[in-house]
């Protein structure tokens, strides 16, 4: 049928793909992407950003009156206001960046359908506008955390070092869901409250100190990533006297275990989007 | 672009083929397949595309048109890197800007740079390209005094032209279009038109998906024709538009049976029938504009008849007469006919008629008063042209005009 010198032809072209031909074009699109969504939803409404602001911030005020006023859980826990409002900033990041991201893929269908592009972008980007947040949601906390008497140490240069892990973890997810998603419509009830139960099974609310089981404080700090990243930004940021994450784990090789399930997470989660993407512009 | 010297051509399709599969029920929740571990519903395979092959070479114009569901767009999105093909390879050698709709990525509570940094870089531009370029697209599409409305606020007309204008200023080598010019008025149209001639003629490659036969015949240098996903033709765009024509008309062309209704006559004469002929002498129910063609009707007289007049008038669909010729029009008598005598009456011409269907009504008679037998619509054919231009007929003409020294002049009414 080849009537054609193929050799002579180059390389043929591969179709869509999770990451495309050019890592350059891929990150430049995602980062396009996000600015222009950051943008419309900072000066999309009047009080722009505020209003991702408030969100926290409300979450954090009716947690902060029931636990130290009626629950009386944290009243007598040092610096609980800042734990509390940092850790509930950290969630809502990762919250904010897998739950969007089951859909963002769906949503995008009017680019994913009518132009060729790296595949990858549309978590990558809702990954990013979730950092920007996060960012700016740290400066009000900074200021929170200065004003309830914690005071700036060297150790706070660590900090931001614990966004990495945390981003990694939830970018693993925002891939894994959002290429299910295109299959299976089922996978946003069902993330909602597998987020809903982990915020539960992290010490936000309640300090770690509080599990009345020095067993369980162990295996939360091993099996979830997001308390292991907490109890260390408890240690880091606010409290000096507070456990580290190794502590809590039982030694430093005991933090391989939450590496793993983040390195893991990743692993699976480009694994599954990665064999998804050449055809999630028919799936959907 | 890489060397124009070796001749290696802007895209090569080879033996690409591609299937889709529509599944009977579709699984679509983790329940389901929670429940149903090892259900596996039935599906029907569709072959949009099936070993198409075909080069495209630097520079080129290039026609693809086919049916609905011919495979054209699943084509496009193939060369696209959209879809992955089946089998089979794509080689593209070039930058790529696909256009299967103008403003992929506009969002319309985003103001006009915004759009025109989002437009060009899915596009394939950086970002530090596609500011560069931003004053260009805006002078291009005449909205400087618009820059700062959001997208929302621009009237339909302006999104597009801020879209097209994206599309010139992208710079691309190759570009794969869609049917984007299904939008817009006439004027715009020809605004795209004039911009994809100054594309070709600075050597860009131009792949254009439609069903506009006008365009392909007019801007194409070379077409294929897609049908049920296999290359049914490939080459001279006015031989690949003619091919889609007779495909697309082949059903419609033979609805319209001969009328028995309104035929009238003494019996003395009957004609048995009529029909069309195209400049090779094959009967035919599809007659092209300004081509040659002819009618035929073929008469049986029942009884002695000494000089008949056999005649024909022209029919559009709406009944207009357009033209009528007789024998009478011949020099000298038709003569003598025994009763059994056969004739057959032909009309041959370039056809002048306006693109629509075309019904011709003989008749013969004897003298002025007496109908031997009259047909109407016996015969009818399409017509088919890439030009309309609102009249009935379209004679060869000549346009000229002069003002002082200046003269222009150009052909009309031939294709």
């Amino acid at each position: 049928m080849s009537t054609l010198d193929t050799a002579a032809l180059g390389r043929p072209i591969k179709g869509p793909s999770a990451l495309g031909t050019d890592l350059r074009r891929l990150a430049q699109l995602s980062v396009t992407l996000a600015v222009m969504e950051f943008k419309l939803r900072f000066f999309g409404s009047v009080l722009g950003y505020l209003w991702q602001l408030m969100r926290p911030l409300l979450l954090f005020g009716v947690l902060y009156l029931v636990f130290t006023k009626f629950v009386r859980l944290g009243s007598d826990v040092q610096y609980y206001p800042a734990i509390l409002l940092t850790s509930i900033v950290l969630f809502t990041f990762f919250s904010d960046a897998t739950s969007r991201s089951v859909t963002a893929v769906a949503d995008r269908e009017n680019l994913v359908r009518k132009i060729e592009f790296p595949r990858l972008v549309v978590p990558l980007a809702v990954l990013l506008i979730a950092y920007f947040n996060l960012i700016l949601n740290l400066l009000a906390v900074l200021v929170f955390v200065l004003i309830t008497g914690v005071d700036p140490r060297p150790e706070w240069l660590a900090f931001p070092l614990l966004l990495i892990p945390l981003g990694l973890f939830a970018g693993g997810l925002a891939m894994l869901l959002s290429a299910l998603f295109v299959r299976f419509r089922d996978v946003q009830p069902i993330w909602e409250v597998v987020l809903q139960a982990a915020f539960y099974a992290t010490p936000i609310l309640y300090p770690l100190e509080k599990l009345p089981d020095p067993d369980l404080q162990k295996a939360v700090v091993l099996l979830n990533p997001l308390a292991t990243i907490i109890v260390q930004m408890r240690h880091t940021l606010i409290d000096n006297s507070a456990p580290t994450a190794w502590d809590a784990a039982g030694g430093m090789s005991h933090l391989l275990i939450p590496a793993a399930i983040v390195l893991g997470v990743l692993v699976l989660g480009f694994w599954v989007f990665n064999r998804e993407a050449p055809r999630i512009a028919e799936e959907l | 672009m890489t060397d124009p010297a070796t001749g290696t051509p802007a895209i090569a399709v080879d033996g690409v083929s591609k299937t889709f599969r529509i599944p009977h029920e579709r699984v679509n929740t983790l329940k389901e397949r929670a429940l149903h571990p090892f259900r596996r519903s039935g599906y029907d395979r569709f072959d949009a595309l099936s070993e198409v092959s075909f080069a495209i070479e630097r520079g080129e114009f290039f026609g693809v048109v086919g049916r609905n569901g011919s495979g054209k767009s699943t084509l496009l999105k193939c060369m696209a890197g959209i879809y992955r093909a089946d089998s089979g390879a794509i080689y593209v050698n070039g930058r790529v800007s696909t256009f299967i709709e103008l403003g992929v990525g506009f969002n319309p509570e985003l103001a006009a740079r915004d759009n025109v940094l989002l437009n060009g870089v899915m596009l394939g531009l950086s970002p530090r390209e596609a500011r560069e370029r931003y004053d260009r697209v805006i002078d291009f599409a005449e909205l400087n005094q618009f820059e700062e409305l959001k997208l929302k606020n621009y009237s339909s007309g302006m999104q597009v032209r801020l879209a097209f204008s994206v599309m010139v200023q992208v710079d691309a080598d190759i570009l794969l279009i869609d049917e984007v010019l299904a939008v817009g008025d006439v004027g715009f149209q020809q605004k795209c038109f004039d911009i994809f001639n100054k594309l070709r003629d600075e050597g860009k490659t131009i792949l254009f998906v439609t069903h506009d036969m006008a365009a392909v015949r007019r801007f194409c240098h070379r077409a294929v024709l897609l049908e049920r996903g296999k290359v049914v033709r490939i080459g001279e765009p006015t031989e690949v538009a003619d091919t889609y024509v007779d495909l697309s008309f082949h059903r419609g062309a033979e609805d319209a049976a001969p009328r028995e209704a309104g035929r009238i006559g003494d019996g003395s004469a009957e004609i048995l029938e009529g029909w069309w002929e195209d400049e090779h002498g094959e009967r035919q129910t599809i007659l092209h504009q300004s081509r040659p063609c002819s009618f035929h009707a073929r008469v049986r007289f029942a009884r002695e008849v000494t000089n008949p007049a056999i005649a024909t008038v022209f029919e559009n669909e709406q009944h207009q007469p357009l033209m009528a010729t007789s024998t009478e029009w011949t020099d000298g008598s038709t003569g003598r006919f025994e009763a059994g005598d056969e004739a057959v009456f032909s009309v041959h011409m370039d056809m002048a008629f306006a693109p629509g269907r075309v019904y011709a009504s003989p008749w013969v008679a004897h003298g002025q008063q007496r109908v031997m037998d009259r047909r109407p619509q016996i015969a009818s054919a399409v017509v088919v042209g890439a030009h309309v231009s609102g009249g009935l007929v379209d004679l060869p003409h000549d346009v000229r005009l002069e003002s002082g020294d200046r003269v222009l002049q150009g052909q009309g009414g031939r294709s």
